[in-house]
């Protein structure tokens, strides 16, 4: 499965299923998130079937964001059997993403 | 378009290494203030450098960015927000984003303490981008620590949004739009609990549950983590090489002398080290 959009409907589902998660927090007119943007799309393809990666548009899923009481973007927060584990804020480089992520495979 | 050099910074270090840059033939983009905004600009009269006696810091501002402009290298003005090394380096600045296959970091000396609490709440109610996250805020009450030039007109915007903004300064900018309140202080403190909840300013709460703090210039530091520093400057090798591949260093920003002739030289150097680096790169990673 590649990269995720999540809606609230569909990031319940995968948060459900308790596999590790890395969801990027993003919108449109948020630059940084845009530079951070094929860096998350190549992760989902790295990690393809070993983690569930995707994005959740702030904008347009306001209430998500408030749950996780995103404050800055872009945030990434990875989440393990439907709990957040830890959480990254910034356009950070892609290796930050990658230790968490293989620490937690 | 992908620019072989980006230089961050518009002070003698950044021309310098523009003009060398441009002749080893490599495209530049030079993000930085404008030169009447440079502290060098300030100077009354600059006596020692080289073979240009008695001049204005001003005139030497200006022939320098002139210089620069001419030998073809674009010149940007703005404040870049963020910086990220990926498959080259990705910037911000202001609502732009550009790329490069190297960066020079030229930025001068960001002399800009960081408050308490400020670390601490980063991502948790402390912005450092208005534009970013202001839509998160709405019909929130937020802070702005207003240190730049700029940063009126990120109070304004976040007005705009929707925001109750208070707009906190050790002086009114002149600029400030007269209906967002203004206190002045100086000592500034960010308070919170799991988020932000306010700001002491002089010992005074202000709450709130968003604080955005706008200064000059965000730190080369902060922009790229893992950037090695040694007592407070940017460390580099001979070549003016920091501890990122592809990435160099020059003028202020690697410590003393804080001078224009030593800043005008290490410039020369970074722009030649980066064009040596490009030119061993695989083919694909070069501009186009």
């Amino acid at each position: 499965m590649a990269l995720q959009h999540f809606d609230q409907k569909s990031f319940d589902a995968a948060l459900a299923e308790g596999k590790l998660m890395m969801v990027d927090f993003w919108a449109n007119w948020c630059m940084p998130c845009r530079m951070l943007g094929p860096v998350i799309e190549q992760l989902a393809q790295d990690y393809e079937g070993k983690a569930v990666i995707g994005k959740v548009d702030v904008d347009e899923q306001g209430e998500l964001a408030m749950r996780y009481g995103v404050m800055s973007i872009p945030t990434v927060i990875f989440f393990k059997d439907g709990k957040e584990i830890h959480r990254e804020v910034g356009a950070l480089p892609k290796e930050v993403f990658v230790n968490v992520l293989n620490m937690n495979l | 378009m992908r620019y072989d050099i980006v230089i961050l910074g518009s002070g003698p270090a950044g021309l310098s290494a523009a003009v060398a840059a441009r002749g080893r033939n490599k495209s530049v983009l030079v993000v930085g203030n404008r030169w009447q905004d440079s502290p060098l600009a300030r100077a009354e009269c600059v006596d020692n450098y080289l073979g240009l006696p008695s001049m204005t810091g001003a005139e030497l501002m200006e022939r320098f960015t002139r210089h620069a402009e001419e030998s073809g290298a674009n010149l940007v003005t703005g404040k870049v927000i963020s910086l990220m090394a990926w498959e080259g380096f990705h910037l911000t600045v202001g609502n732009e984003l550009y790329e490069g296959s190297s960066l020079i970091l030229a930025p001068g000396v960001v002399r800009q303490a960081k408050y308490p609490g400020e670390v601490e709440y980063l991502g948790r109610g402390v912005s450092y981008c208005a534009t970013c996250d202001g839509m998160l805020y709405r019909g929130r009450p937020v802070v702005v620590a207003g240190r730049s030039k700029e940063a009126p007109r990120d109070a304004a915007y976040l007005k705009e949004l929707g925001c109750q903004v208070v707009y906190v300064a050790a002086q009114r900018p002149e600029y400030l739009d007269p209906a967002i309140p203004f206190v002045q202080a100086n000592r500034l403190e960010v308070e919170g609990e799991q988020t932000v909840t306010g700001l002491r300013a002089d010992g005074a709460l202000l709450p709130c549950s968003g604080i955005f703090i706008l200064r000059e210039a965000v730190a080369p530091t902060d922009l790229l983590p893992g950037l090695e520093t040694e007592n407070g400057a940017i460390r580099v090798d001979r070549r003016m090489a920091t501890s990122i591949p592809g990435v160099f260093a020059a003028g202020d920003c690697t410590g003393e002398p804080l001078q224009v002739s030593k800043a005008v030289g290490e410039g020369l150097t970074a722009a030649l080290s980066a064009a040596e680096y490009l030119d061993q790169l695989p083919k694909k990673d070069t501009a186009e």
